[in-house]
């Protein structure tokens, strides 16, 4: 099979070729931030770095980290380095409390990322004649949106049919002929039993390739999704805070990690207790600096996320560093059916009801392929009634609260006090029965 | 004119009300009536007992979250059409029971309904007006 690149001159440019880019896309990057954003240029200077000490790519280390928090604190637009009017385009992802986290586009950012999303289509083996099927939600959420971009700037026919309804979607996989599907992994098995219960066979459909993300997943949920769809499975990385879908993206040498656009992120591991940063091939959390993004650049984003990060050339060609699939988290964070959950932001809705005191635990499950979350809240006498009514409205408002903060459906069960589990005095908040 | 009531919330688990009743016993509340509430996920038991104080005492010392809630107890003749007469009074006045419960007091004559009403006050009033015997906290405990 012969191998398709996007932009072959840069996806295989020699290293040495590659690192020269970045490092001139760096120092612009650095100065241009130390002069236009205030929080930036507040942080480096108590740090004691200027814009030109970056030298070298390993200068990188002197920068301060950035983290979600700093997102907060600027909320919304605080760390934007262009005027709103340049900004063309605004998402938000769930911050860790009530706000959440905003990020703008310039036209040119979302011509860069609408590249890097091509990229990566092309990279898991979509062409332009493709009939590509976008399942990732659409909206504030970067997911369906961004990917939608790609599949355009790739020529290949977007059919976007964002999230929900499996019957409609299978519906117009058959009648459409759909031969790529963006989704979660979960979805996808859930697209699987659908088409089961509607006995319909997936090889009686067109489906070739599957891009997958938004969530962890397996080697074992890459094979269940595979022979249960009758496609190529491949998983796909992004977050908002960096751009969104097309961070990083498998070649079809799958087992070799995703390959990050690199020209445009820049990707360090560091030791999440230390800050500092590992040698190549050691596990630990992913850093981001964006390297040419204008509205809202990033400088050492810290992801949360754990990973590898892999040098060795791969067989496809590609020069571009891969990074192993996210084996876990450096925080609480949840993912419920694609969505990010922490804790703290359940915390905050049950803060926010009158009498209810922050006894609760979230349990995670997975109902065949679906996320559950049922949040558990003590009884406390601030709330109680001797009414059904009353119990049952409350019960209702929490859930809404959580569906309108959080866009997560849950379950809330009210349970007697001192029934969630205490270790050490400290509450154990979170209970994760899903075994990925 | 007003009767207290112990409400608690139960979680449906095997063994809570045995649990209940055993801490009631062993502290000598004495249970005059009792109802339970339930859904698909808890309920509520609802108590009349004779020490209420210390009813609600022992039950919050073993961990149970415990309400108190002003109900109104009347007293009728243990005979068809007692319980009816009652709540045509109250329907009269467009009042709503939240919930309600009996039971037969010792004698075997008459009979003690347990309401909640939605409006506490017009319904004791009304059924002042309609001539039915209210129970006194005094004499419920007493009964």
């Amino acid at each position: 099979m012969t191998v398709a690149y996007w932009e072959e001159e840069i996806e295989t440019l020699p290293r040495v070729g590659l690192e020269s880019v970045q490092l001139s896309r760096l120092k612009n990057l650095v100065a241009r931030v130390y002069k236009t954003v205030k929080p930036y240029r507040v942080k480096m200077d108590a740090a004691g770095v200027k814009p030109e000490d970056i030298k070298t790519l390993a200068d990188l280390a002197k920068l301060p980290f950035t983290v979600k928090e700093d997102l907060r604190d600027n909320y919304p637009f605080g760390l934007f380095t262009v005027p709103l009017d340049e900004v063309v385009r605004v998402h938000a992802s769930s911050g860790t409390t009530g706000k959440p986290t905003v990020v703008g586009y310039t036209a040119k950012d979302i011509k860069t990322w609408s590249n890097v999303m091509a990229r990566a289509l092309c990279c898991a083996g979509a062409t332009k004649n493709d009939m590509v099927h976008n399942a990732y939600g659409y909206g504030l959420f970067t997911g369906g949106l961004g990917a939608h971009y790609g599949i355009e700037r790739l020529g290949a026919t977007a059919i976007p049919v964002s999230g929900g309804n499996s019957k409609r979607q299978i519906t117009i996989m058959k009648d459409f002929g759909s031969t790529v599907l963006l989704s979660t992994p979960s979805y996808a098995l859930n697209l699987a039993d659908s088409m089961d219960a509607m006995g319909i066979d997936p090889k009686s459909l067109s489906l070739r390739i599957g891009i997958f993300g938004a969530e962890p997943w397996s080697e074992n949920m890459r094979d269940e999704v595979e022979r249960k769809l009758n496609l190529k499975a491949t998983d796909i990385y992004g977050l908002s805070e960096v751009m969104g879908p097309g961070v990083a993206q498998e070649c079809l040498h799958t087992e070799r990690g995703m390959h990050i656009s690199e020209d445009h992120f820049l990707p360090e591991i560091i030791d999440p207790d230390t800050g500092e940063v590992l040698p190549p091939g050691e596990k630990g959390e992913l850093v981001f600096t964006t390297l040419t993004k204008e509205a809202f650049p990033i400088i050492r984003y810290r992801t949360k996320d754990i990973s590898r990060l892999f040098y060795e050339p791969c067989a496809c060609g590609r020069t571009l560093v891969r990074m192993e699939k996210i084996t876990g988290r450096t925080d609480d964070m949840l993912i419920i059916r694609g969505v990010n959950v922490f804790p703290s932001q359940v915390e905050h809705v049950l803060m926010g009801v009158d009498g209810v005191e922050p006894h609760y635990q979230i349990v995670v499950d997975r109902d065949g392929n679906l996320d559950t979350m049922e949040v558990q809240v003590e009884v406390s006498e601030g709330f109680f009634s001797d009414e059904i009514r009353k119990l049952e409205n409350l019960n209702k408002y929490i859930q809404m609260e959580i569906k309108d903060l959080l866009g997560v459906t849950c379950k809330v069960k009210l349970v007697e006090p001192k029934t969630i589990q205490r270790s050490e005095g400290k509450a154990q908040r979170v209970i994760d029965n899903r075994r990925i | 004119m007003l009767v207290e009531q112990i409400a608690v919330f139960l979680e449906n688990k095997s063994g809570r009300l045995a649990e209940i009743t055993a801490v009631l016993a062993e502290n000598g509340v004495n249970i005059r009536a009792l109802s339970v509430a339930d859904t698909a996920d808890f309920g509520i038991l609802r108590l009349i007992v004779d020490k209420v104080e210390k009813a609600k005492e022992v039950l919050k010392a073993n961990g149970f979250t415990v309400g108190k809630t002003d109900v109104i107890a009347v007293e009728v003749d243990d005979k068809t059409g007692g319980l009816a007469r009652v709540l045509q009074c109250i329907k009269e006045a467009s009042i709503n029971v939240e919930y309600m419960y009996a039971f037969v007091n010792k004698t075997g004559e008459n009979a003690v309904l347990i309401f909640r009403f939605e409006k506490m006050e017009e319904a004791i009033t009304m059924l002042q007006n309609g001539g039915f015997t209210i129970i006194s906290r005094e004499q419920i405990c007493a009964l």
